[in-house]
């Protein structure tokens, strides 16, 4: 610890502090532009300078210097640092008239304006008028994709946007170019930036010159109403701030949670609002002579209910989709438990994962930061770059941070980080398993190493062996102990934990997903509730009667004998269990089109029909009867703390080793949920992906 | 005044040969063992007792930074890096050392790097200086031939000297961004603290010395400090390549001691200045990042770091540049206004858009177009520029036109006095004195 005097007052502070940080300590506010905590640090605005008591007469950048810089006085005083002196004021309002003399006055045309840190500080510290005649410089805009517009001569060269996607991105491909007052940021050959997490760079930019491409001149910040929610386009569960205005979701932003995304979001989650209007399902449908047509819910209802009434409860089946609330999942699993229906399941993809062997054996036990403190990883049978681009960007943090040792099982990708391959399928995991290969001692030695387990590598034919050798590697390499749990299951959906939590599985004698395929497919399954399932093959049902709650016009839509018109995620309040099992809600931030109502709602009345009605009113009562159940849905935002026996259990399990190939089973990461395919942005950034779109500069 | 047996640089007009044969014979490469056997510390001390301060325009003592240098390694290398990159307006001396007494430079980074442990230098040249290079790399090749540097050379002291060639930028030259670029980075200074002596090239610990400072290190040995000390006056000690051009006789390059005036050291190496000495206008004495001085301040004025300071004024690289009457001043200045607008890297705002703002000013006041209030506006914009920046190329772009507004202000508003005179009903004004 070091003592230090800021304006006077004397406060002590870490050494490693920097004088900016020990300003804020002592409540001195200092202003900065080029300074972002989660990047290093550039000291090239200038803006943040203070004065130093026993320097050299000239202020120093208070971001840049750390407090051990600092000599104390001749007699062992604390040395002293002020903020609002003359030369302080006088230095900042230099600066702010620097980066204003090229800076354009287009504030009204500005999508930044309201929330712009160089118009907030130029209030704050600037003078009021220019001395400037001179003509002001103006630079070409450039092309970085379709998902971040540039403005070129709104930027102040803080560089942001360069580190963010350097180092947290992991990409080389923005940059600064030129010297003096021609430099400029770009991506040189005005080519599109590859990353998932490009989005981020329109927040970090602190003037107008990254804006939101798809936001362009939509909405002003001050006339939105902000909601607080989560997402659900991946199984990170990132917080997000909806932006709404009327009954339009117009931007998402994200919300600083260091336990999950820090403060940054995937471009999916950022960009997909569009999605959020078109293809929606706006009123009940129900299948007349082989057509779908629009019909009033009690129609709907009655429908189901005679198709229900028509066959037996062992020829019903429930399937819950990637964007199902827990409280939905749970109200249907109530009526399928009041008709004896035993064929659940919410695993479309099919993964090996049951609630029955505890939940330490389905979520990422050390939780999304705990990655920070793995000295070892190793990936099997996942893309996290494509599955959970979040999770990726930690570990690449970790990686950073330390050079932890990585490797992978599965499919070679670029992911932003260096790792070891191990190989391909099954059997380079038992090789892991057995010792035989080099990273299984390092795995060994490490004191917290950690096993990231993809959920499409637990999926098909050889998921419970994988499921297996995994846990006997996190066992055999001391990975659960009393203070660590590096065994890690990354999730690709939002609603699967949730899921499996609530027991959304075949009951006793039930079918999971593949029996009810094939059962339907042999004419012996004659309903199927699908409560937004669309990533399952749809062939195998079309003899069953089709009800599909949800609320895009997808592929269970498409096959549905009744449409049941649901909501999304911004529209409900609904709990949401991430892949490290943290529970979260959303909040409703605008209300669903037309007739369509929230899905714990749209199941509640579908009960009474079918017979008795669940015994709940509301979400409150809902959520009583759940938390009832489940105690733990209603430790919200409590980090997950399991049991390890569960996982020590399944490693004794043995496992056959067959020539599997492990693969990741997004091969889309624009395109994965019906919200995602609704939406024009993400086919865009899809199509570009793919490479086909080739699209010159403006 | 130097006399002929203190000069250290015997070749400096390549009269005789400038490869490893010619410098043997003038001395150099004799008792260097020696030197390398008597250790770091006695080698530090010896450079400290000779006064000796850098060359490269700043005067840091040099054997003080040396002995910043960790005493013991913590396992990182130890980096010697020379300054080569010179490309100050007005500075020519490193130039003729690497090309004409090349030797001197190679024994003195020898010698350098064990004073601080350091068993590799690297040269970083200036991009335009290719025939520079190339014989400053032919000497280092003889040197590797003879055994004198290299694995296991005559000296007992393993050393390997790394040539390289820069890209021809001037903020290269500020020691951080020459080790950025040395790195294969964008040539953009660093933030100090750290300084290279903790974490410099590679994170590793670095001294960076200019050129003429390493290449003075092997005389000073072998004669001692003490008769280094023994040139010039106290704080401003040795002999010193001094590089005069503009409005003078015979501009040339030429080694003189510290503590000549100005007048003397015209008379004697440039006869005179051009039309006599009342013909002098002004003179920018250390480079042109240092503010002018005018004329009538100047002839008495002592060469050295202490003395110019007393004229308001630095010694900076020594290069000096006289201005006669004819010169446009203003002109002149807009000039260098122009370069450093042209060579700043644009990483700080202060400089960046600092410089651009100076530059636009500074043509308008060549023409007379501004008012006489913008004097004090521009004078202003410099100090906001001054002391703001990460490095000291803002100083050294504020510093010419804070000279020329406290020496020169008259001419400035006489100029803005001339334009409105002969502005005309409709507003077009006939070009005068532009360039």
């Amino acid at each position: 610890m070091a003592n230090i005097k800021v304006d006077g007052q004397e406060i002590e502070v870490p050494d490693h502090y920097t004088l900016m940080q020990a300003c804020e300590e002592a409540g001195a506010e200092v202003p900065r532009f080029c300074y972002h905590e989660r990047l290093s640090v550039a000291g090239n605005c200038r803006m943040c300078l203070v004065e130093v008591k026993g320097g050299p007469p000239k202020p120093a950048a208070s971001c840049a210097m750390s407090v051990r810089d600092l000599r104390p006085g001749p007699n062992g005083e604390a040395p002293e640092v002020f903020t609002n002196t003359p030369m302080v004021k006088k230095a900042r309002e230099g600066v702010m008239e620097f980066l204003l003399i090229n800076h354009p006055l287009d504030c009204p045309i500005c999508d930044q304006a309201g929330e712009c840190d160089l118009q907030d500080q130029a209030m704050a510290y600037g003078v009021d008028s220019s001395r400037y005649q001179e003509n002001k410089r103006a630079v070409e805009d450039k092309y970085i994709g379709p998902l971040v517009k540039t403005i070129m001569t709104r930027c102040i060269h803080c560089t942001r946007c360069v580190r963010f996607t350097t180092e947290v991105a992991g990409i080389s491909e923005l940059g600064l170019i030129g010297r003096g007052e021609d430099a400029e940021i770009t991506t040189y050959l005005e080519q599109a930036m590859t990353s998932e997490l490009q989005g981020n760079v329109i927040d970090l930019c602190p003037v107008g010159a990254l804006t939101s491409k798809p936001y362009e001149f939509t909405a002003r910040p001050w006339e939105l109403n902000k909601t607080e929610s989560i997402d659900v386009m991946d199984a990170v569960g990132s917080n997000i701030r909806v932006d709404s205005r009327g009954r339009e979701v117009m931007r998402i932003m994200p919300r600083i949670n260091e336990a999950v995304n820090e403060e940054w979001i995937s471009d999916k989650t950022r960009f997909i609002w569009d999605g959020l209007k078109s293809q929606r399902l706006d009123k009940p449908y129900v299948k007349k002579s082989k057509k779908l047509q629009a019909a009033s819910w009690n129609d709907a209802f009655a429908a189901v209910s005679r198709a229900v009434k028509k066959t037996s409860a062992d020829k019903i089946g429930a399937i819950a989709g990637d964007l199902a609330g827990v409280e939905e999942m749970f109200a249907l699993k109530g009526i399928m438990e009041q008709l004896g229906v035993n064929n659940l399941d919410c695993r479309p993809a099919g993964s090996a994962l049951e609630p029955s062997k505890g939940r330490a054996s389905y979520i990422l036990n050390a939780g999304i930061a705990g990655i920070e403190d793995a000295d070892a990883i190793l990936i099997v049978g996942s893309n996290p770059r494509k599955e959970a681009a979040i999770v990726n960007a930690r570990i690449r943090k970790a990686w950073r941070a330390s050079g932890v040792p990585i490797a992978v099982v599965g499919d070679q990708d670029d992911l932003k980080f260096d790792y070891e391959y191990l190989g391909k399928g099954v059997e380079s995991l038992a090789a892991v398993a057995a010792g035989d290969v080099e990273f299984a001692k390092t795995l060994a030695n490490a004191e917290r190493p950690m096993i990231i387990v993809g959920e499409g590598a637990l999926t098909g034919t050889a998921g419970k062996d994988v499921l297996a050798l995994a846990s006997s590697i996190a066992k055999g390499s001391g990975a659960l102990s009393a203070d660590w749990n590096g065994f890690a299951v990354l999730h690709n959906a939002a609603a699967r934990v949730g899921g499996l939590d609530v027991g959304f599985v075949p009951a006793k004698g039930g079918l999971d997903r593949a029996g009810m395929d094939k059962a339907a497919a042999g004419g012996d399954l004659d309903v199927v509730f699908l409560l937004g399932a669309d990533d399952i093959d749809m062939e195998a049902y079309k003899d069953a009667f089709v009800v599909y709650i949800g609320s895009h016009g997808d592929v269970g839509a498409h096959a549905a004998d009744v449409i049941l018109p649901g909501v999304t995620y911004t529209e409900k309040s609904a709990t949401y269990v991430n892949t490290a099992g943290l529970v979260q809600q959303t909040t409703r931030a605008v209300f669903g089109p037309g007739d369509a109502k929230e899905d714990w709602a749209i199941l509640r009345a579908l009960s009474a029909h079918l017979g008795e009605a669940l015994p709940y009113d509301n979400l409150n009562q809902l959520r009583g009867a759940l938390y009832a159940q489940h105690p733990h849905f209603a430790d919200i935002e409590a980090p997950a703390q399991e049991d390890a026996k569960a996982i020590e259990k399944l490693a004794k399990v043995p496992a056959k080793i067959k020539k599997a190939a492990l693969s990741t089973p997004i091969n889309d990461f624009y395109l994965t949920n019906p919200i995602a395919r609704a939406s024009a942005v993400m086919a865009e950034c899809s199509q570009l992906a793919a490479g086909g779109v080739n699209e010159a500069a403006e | 005044m130097l006399s002929d047996q203190d000069r250290i640089f015997t070749n400096l007009y390549n009269q005789g040969d400038w490869g490893l044969e010619g410098a043997l014979k003038r001395g150099s490469w004799s008792q260097t063992k020696s030197f390398i056997d008597k250790g770091r510390d006695w080698i530090t001390e010896e450079v400290k007792s000779s006064g000796l301060r850098g060359r490269g325009g700043a005067g840091f003592p040099t054997g003080l930074k040396w002995s910043f240098m960790p005493k013991v390694s913590d396992g990182r290398p130890h980096y010697l890096v020379v300054n080569a990159d010179e490309s100050e307006p007005g500075t020519c001396k490193d130039r003729e050392i690497m090309r004409h007494d090349p030797h001197h430079l190679v024994e003195g980074c020898l010698l350098a790097g064990r004073a601080m442990d350091a068993h590799h230098a690297y040269i970083y040249v200036r991009g335009e200086f290719v025939r520079e290079r190339e014989a400053l790399q032919a000497a280092v090749d003889q040197a590797y031939d003879a055994n004198l540097i290299g694995k296991n050379n005559v000296h007992g002291w393993d050393f390997d000297i790394i040539v390289h060639h820069g890209a021809g930028a001037y903020i290269c030259g500020e020691e951080t961004a020459l080790l950025e670029s040395l790195e294969g980075k964008k040539g953009q200074p660093r933030l100090k603290p750290p300084f290279p002596a903790g974490m410099g090239l590679y994170g590793c610990p670095t001294t960076v010395n200019n050129v003429e400072s390493i290449a003075v290190v092997p005389e000073i040995l072998r004669r001692g400090g003490s008769w280094f000390a023994g040139l010039g006056r106290e704080n401003n000690t040795g002999s010193k390549l001094f590089c005069v051009s503009g409005h003078v006789n015979t501009p040339a390059t030429f080694e003189e001691e510290m503590g000549i005036t100005f007048g003397e050291l015209i008379d004697k190496h440039c006869g005179g200045i051009r039309g006599g000495w009342d013909n002098l206008l002004a003179v920018i004495p250390g480079g042109s990042s240092v503010p002018c001085v005018p004329g009538d301040k100047m002839r008495d004025a002592i060469m050295d770091f202490d003395g110019l300071r007393e004229v308001g004024s630095s010694l900076g690289t020594a290069a000096v540049i006289v201005m006669d009457k004819s010169t446009d001043i203003i002109a002149a200045i807009a000039r260098l206004s122009y370069f450093y607008k042209h060579e700043s890297c644009g990483q700080c705002t202060p400089c960046r858009e600092g410089t651009g703002w100076m530059y636009r000013v500074m043509e308008r006041m060549v023409r007379g177009e501004a008012q006489k209030r913008e004097i004090d506006m521009l004078f202003e914009v410099t100090k906001q520029v001054e002391g703001h920046t990460i490095c000291a190329l803002g100083d050294a772009a504020a510093w010419p036109i804070q000279g020329l507004i406290k020496n020169f202000r008259p001419v400035i508003e006489e100029r803005i006095d001339q334009y409105t005179h002969n502005a005309k009903a409709d507003g077009a004004v006939p070009s005068i004195a532009a360039e």
